[in-house]
């Protein structure tokens, strides 16, 4: 990286996100979110297209990982709008595969990788009902999630092939609690694969495994950007900044910057104090 | 024990204690793995307890006590799974209550009601060798419900215990599912009450499950090896106390928790077994 220099105006690299993408995958209108008093997130626009690259960054408690859950439908905003291809988040989920900071399960729980890689296939295949703009005629989710009885052989094989996209396949019939960080991380992404997402989102993919293997997992998520959109919420401005397309800067509000103009002072703006910046060689 | 089993291959009413008992373990061997992984043992006693409530006022007016417990059951597995969803606080405090508040109104209506007071033993305690030929025929259909359920919904009940979030995100409508879930567990908690009585249900629900649970590794055959156990300590239980003539639940719940205490040792002893052997081998590849 080069060496920082204080610029002494405004940053001239914020790009306008109010203007529309022809082929937007995900917009968001005025979005406004507080869990109680305090607002987490305000006035927040944001147009991301199809086959983009985005990161996500800014700090703690900033509102990135609240802004994945409206996106996602998991949340319901106060005020504003959510259009995921087209369709309300809550309808549009399917079609979106996630990757949790922390596994929301219990690392003892009895089951197989394979078996959490094939509970992604309830509820009927993203492509199957994609149209065009994203679903045709869907049928309802939860309906589909109703089916009973057990998975089929194109259920096994989209598994299969998540894992191996993934390199996690030698891994298919170890407890979910034998594994190690990496390996937990690998699995939950080739689970959010196996689903046949048309947006892949990922919070914080690196915060929990060595510095060496982030490397890996970004070429992956590189080779899955050739076929999906993917949203990366990260802390290392830095390292992702070598990857993502575009940054968005959330801090209670959005502002997105290209990669390339990113610098102390727009850090410095986002974190509201001096950042460390750490040099990645790898 | 050879008093016992000829007195099994002469005596109808052993008979039928142990159908009873074999029943029972069938609902606790499907329900039981549910109950320990998604750590609703609380939330279980908590509709266990409630059950008399329905009980007694059953009684009182005249009705069949099985059924005011299963209305009860599903009443109060409702409320609290709906106070758990929508408001996912201080349910610890209503599950509390409910216990109390549902033993109380229970224990109310019995006093009133004339001339029935023997009935409550068994329906704290279970009677196993006091279960008509009708109820059998009620727990079997329970058992049936059970199974076909699970049956068909297995894989969207293990999406809706290992990871609600991902579950929701794939359009499983999760409120349906973990309300089913503690409709079930209010259904087996009335299936057991006539074997170990409300008192002891949990335990008779969670320990076969529980011992399961430290060799397999997987739900299905989990519930598999529990109903097994549960078949087991029931008829361990129903042999040792009929020679000296003891209480035939609290037998059973005793041989249960024997051999959880048991199996947690044994779990407890291999798994440093195999640290041991994984350090002595040297260093391996980290993942």
């Amino acid at each position: 990286m080069p060496p920082l220099e204080t610029p002494t105006e405004l940053p001239t690299s914020a790009v306008p996100t109010a203007i529309p993408i022809p082929d937007a995958v995900i917009r968001v209108w005025d979005l406004s979110f507080a869990y109680g008093a305090a607002p987490v997130l305000e006035g927040v626009n944001l147009e991301v297209g199809a086959g983009e690259f985005l990161g996500i960054v800014g700090p703690n408690a900033g509102g990135k990982s609240t802004l994945l859950k409206l996106i996602m439908g998991l949340l319901v905003p106060q005020a504003g709008r959510i259009r995921v291809l087209g369709h309300p988040p809550a309808a549009a989920s399917r079609l979106i595969g996630y990757v949790p900071q922390y596994p929301s399960f219990p690392r003892d729980f009895p089951i197989t990788v394979e078996q959490a890689v094939l509970l992604a296939r309830i509820g009927g295949r993203g492509r199957q009902h994609a149209g065009v703009s994203g679903l045709r005629n869907p049928l309802p989710g939860w309906l589909a999630a109703l089916r009973p009885g057990g998975y089929g052989q194109a259920d096994r094989a989209a598994a299969r092939q998540a894992l191996e996209e993934v390199e996690a396949a030698d891994l298919a019939q170890r407890r979910i609690g034998s594994l190690s960080g990496g390996q937990l991380q690998r699995v939950l992404l080739a689970r959010a694969l196996a689903g046949e997402p048309r947006i892949l989102i990922l919070d914080e993919p690196t915060a929990n495994i060595d510095q060496r293997l982030e490397g890996d997992i970004f070429d992956l998520l590189r080779r899955l950007n050739a076929r999906l959109t993917i949203l990366v919420v990260s802390h290392d401005i830095g390292f992702i900044s070598s990857y993502v397309g575009r940054v968005a800067c959330v801090n209670r509000t959005l502002i997105c910057h290209r990669t390339d103009a990113i610098d102390g002072q727009v850090i410095r703006d986002l974190y509201g104090e001096s950042v460390r910046m750490v040099a990645h060689r790898h | 024990m050879s008093e016992f089993l000829t007195a099994l291959a002469t005596q109808g009413f052993l008979q039928s204690a142990l159908a009873a008992g074999l029943l029972s373990s069938i609902g606790c061997g499907l329900i039981g793995p549910y109950v320990v992984v998604k750590r609703i043992a609380f939330i279980a006693g908590g509709i266990a307890h409630s059950v008399l409530g329905g009980m007694g006022a059953a009684l009182y007016f005249g009705q069949s006590p099985l059924a005011g417990a299963l209305v009860a059951a599903v009443v109060a597995a409702l409320l609290i799974g709906w106070v758990r969803l929508r408001w996912r606080a201080d349910e610890d405090t209503l599950i509390g209550a409910l216990w109390a508040i549902g033993m109380a109104v229970g224990l109310l209506f019995i006093a009133k009601t004339p001339g029935y007071q023997t009935d409550l033993m068994s329906y704290l305690f279970g009677n196993i060798l006091l279960v008509p030929a009708e109820s059998l025929w009620f727990m079997a259909a329970l058992d049936a419900v059970l199974l076909l359920l699970v049956l068909a919904w297995h894989r969207q009940f293990l999406a809706v215990a290992f990871d609600e979030e991902f579950a929701r995100l794939r359009g499983i409508p999760v409120t349906f599912f973990y309300l089913l879930l503690l409709v079930m567990v209010a259904v087996t908690v009335v299936l057991l009450i006539q074997v170990v009585g409300l008192i002891l249900v949990l335990a008779l629900l969670t320990l076969p499950a529980a011992i399961a649970g430290h060799y397999v590794h997987s739900l299905g055959l989990m519930m598999l090896l529990a109903t097994v156990i549960g078949s087991a300590v029931n008829l361990a239980g129903l042999a040792l106390s009929y020679g000296p003539d003891l209480p035939a639940g609290p037998t059973i719940i005793l041989g249960a928790g024997a051999l959880y205490v048991a199996s947690a040792l044994l779990a407890g002893f291999l798994a440093r077994q195999r640290a041991r052997r994984a350090a002595g081998e040297g260093p391996s590849a980290s993942g």
